[in-house]
């Protein structure tokens, strides 16, 4: 493996773990609340895969940043600035419809990078990668089924799915933004540079929205400014008031 | 567990006399020990029965993913998180099982969330009690699901094939929500003065709760004789709270938590603990829709179902559409 520059490791762990930490926290939402039982099932199955996933790309980066961090401390104990999720991720869910297409436009692009990580030089992306690798497969597999359902399903779920497209869509982009730590990454052979991977993205999305009878926005804007934290969305600190609390009011305890 | 106060319908034991060539060879099996399948022939009044008390139940585990479910969201670690929904998870699968059990009795799944809906079926009144504070979350593995078990363990030799299969696969589950609970529960009695106050917190909270949820007093309890002989119900309501109360009093003095309740003491002469009865006003309060989260829990439930409805409208215009489609292209062919 070439030199890696631990900073730029370190930024790049915890974009993949904020990225399944803050997704797995929205599907851990709708605990007791979904259409049908085996949707209640399917949902915490997936946030308990992505809480699994952030475990162990907190674990490495607490490692890799050296001063003594858990995946926990991580996780609880950072603020909205240090966050470096996309901000696809964070959005609320709103309806089945929306949590659903939002799962759908992040797995595809999460399936797509991890099988570039199942080649990382770093042996830990590697070993983690190929866990992740299974289980993204099959929350593909379920959320592009879902979309293709609902979007070819009554006239008032291709409604719902359509605008729920129309929403999510300018979030799209963010995932695909290259910038110094992804290419001192791409040069260590770590991870590959988003914006290669658009390609192979639009193919796969623009396929299953194709079954789906969906239309994919025309506008090429994509906001950004959570994977580098420079700007996040209002509803990230929200979501992290509930998640950290218990962390925040009773500091150092263990639980 | 978490089927209380199930009416059985009928009137009571019947003699072998009066009983019908079929009843009595119905009773015999039962006797012996040989289990019921769906194809069997059954007394319609053990099907009705059995049907609300498998209902009961399937209902119990689907609400009871809400107060647990209150607290995923706080959870204080990564692991805590997972663990909470391993076993949220667990139980929205042992409604799936427990609805199929029913299903074989001729009553569909739908028309089980119709009837809860409407306030026809019961689930278990300590999903009526709210979770306050994170150490409620170990209480309620240890007691609610410790509770569960002593029921469902007895209720893996019911003499309906599919209930009892379906306890037995319940019953590996949830002994592993009892353990965790339990461990969760240590960190807070062990931890900080703040964690330790929650836990005692939770227990003086959910103690009578969870005695509760065996149902009513044997003396007051005027549907078991039927079920018992019927063996749908295995030990009687005084007998299984004396098991639980057995059990868990050790368990709470050795957190070194107070006991909830000061009537606690070892009666030699019985070989049990004794302890004080629920509040049993309260309880018939609770069943009756007056408890702390009765509105809210039905209110979280119709609203899911209603919410949904064009996903499951959709899902299955789709599943119709993709068929005539094959259909279609199955003629084309030929």
């Amino acid at each position: 493996m070439a030199d890696v520059d631990n900073k730029a490791l370190f930024e790049f762990l915890v974009r993949m773990g904020d990225n399944t930490l803050i997704l797995g926290h929205r599907v851990s939402e709708w605990c007791g609340h979904s259409p049908i039982l085996e949707e209640d099932i399917a949902l915490a199955n997936t946030a308990l895969d992505l809480l699994g996933q952030t475990k162990m790309w907190l674990d490495y980066a607490g490692k890799v940043q050296g001063e003594g961090k858990s995946a926990d401390d991580l996780a609880f104990l950072r603020d909205a600035w240090d966050l470096r999720n996309v901000l696809l991720v964070e959005l609320p869910n709103g309806d089945f419809g929306q949590t659903l297409m939002r799962q759908f436009l992040f797995d595809a692009y999460h399936s797509i990078i991890l099988g570039h990580l199942l080649k990382s030089s770093d042996d830990e992306v590697r070993a983690i990668a190929q866990k992740a690798s299974k289980e993204v497969a099959y929350h593909l597999e379920r959320s592009a089924d879902t979309v293709v359902g609902l979007g070819d399903g009554t006239p008032e779920s291709h409604r719902r799915m359509q605008a729920a497209l129309d929403y999510l869509w300018p979030y799209v982009g963010e995932m695909f933004e290259t910038d110094d730590i992804d290419r001192a990454m791409a040069s260590a052979g770590v991870a590959p540079e988003p914006s290669g991977l658009r390609a192979d993205y639009d193919a796969l999305v623009g396929r299953v929205l194709a079954d789906a009878t969906l239309t994919i926005p025309e506008g090429k804007f994509a906001h950004k400014g959570g994977r580098n934290g420079y700007m996040h969305t209002e509803h990230l600190g929200h979501l992290l008031c509930e998640m950290q609390w218990l962390q925040r009011a009773y500091p150092g305890c263990e639980w | 567990m978490y089927a209380q106060m199930v009416k059985t319908a009928s009137d009571g034991v019947k003699s072998r006399e009066d009983m019908s060539p079929e009843e009595a060879a119905f009773q015999a099996k039962i006797d012996a020990d040989i289990k019921i399948e769906p194809r069997d022939w059954m007394p319609e009044d053990y099907r009705r029965t059995l049907i609300r008390q498998i209902g009961q139940h399937a209902h119990s585990e689907v609400v009871g993913q809400l107060p647990e479910g209150n607290w995923i969201t706080r959870a204080p670690t990564l692991e805590r998180k997972m663990i909470l929904l391993a076993k949220v998870q667990d139980e929205a699968g042992h409604g799936l099982y427990l609805y199929s059990a029913a299903e074989t009795l001729g009553v569909s799944r739908d028309e089980m969330v119709e009837m809860l809906h409407a306030g026809k079926m019961k689930y278990s009144s300590i999903f009526n009690y709210p979770t306050l504070n994170w150490a409620d979350i170990g209480a309620v593995g240890w007691l609610v699901d410790g509770a569960a078990i002593i029921n469902q363990v007895a209720l893996q030799r019911t003499s309906y094939g599919p209930y009892s299969r379906a306890m037995i696969r319940i019953c590996k589950e949830e002994s592993f929500h009892a353990r965790q609970g339990y461990s969760a529960i240590m960190k807070m009695a062990f931890g900080t003065p703040e964690q330790k106050r929650m836990a005692q917190h939770a227990v003086n909270r959910l103690w009578f709760p969870a005695l509760m949820m065996f149902g009513p007093s044997d003396k007051d309890s005027v549907h078991s004789e039927q079920s018992m002989a019927w063996k749908i119900k295995i030990k009687t309501n005084d007998e299984l709270r004396q098991q639980f109360v057995d059990q868990t009093v050790p368990q709470i003095l050795y957190l070194g938590l107070e006991l909830p309740d000061p009537n606690i003491k070892w009666n030699e002469e019985r070989g049990h603990y004794d302890f004080s009865d629920p509040d049993w006003s309260e309880f018939f309060n609770v069943l009756k829709g007056n408890g702390p989260c009765n509105t809210d829990r039905m209110k979280d439930r119709v609203g899911a179902w209603e919410d949904g409805e064009w996903v499951r409208d959709g899902l299955m215009a789709h599943a119709r559409k993709k068929q005539a489609r094959k259909d279609a292209a199955k003629i084309a062919a030929e």
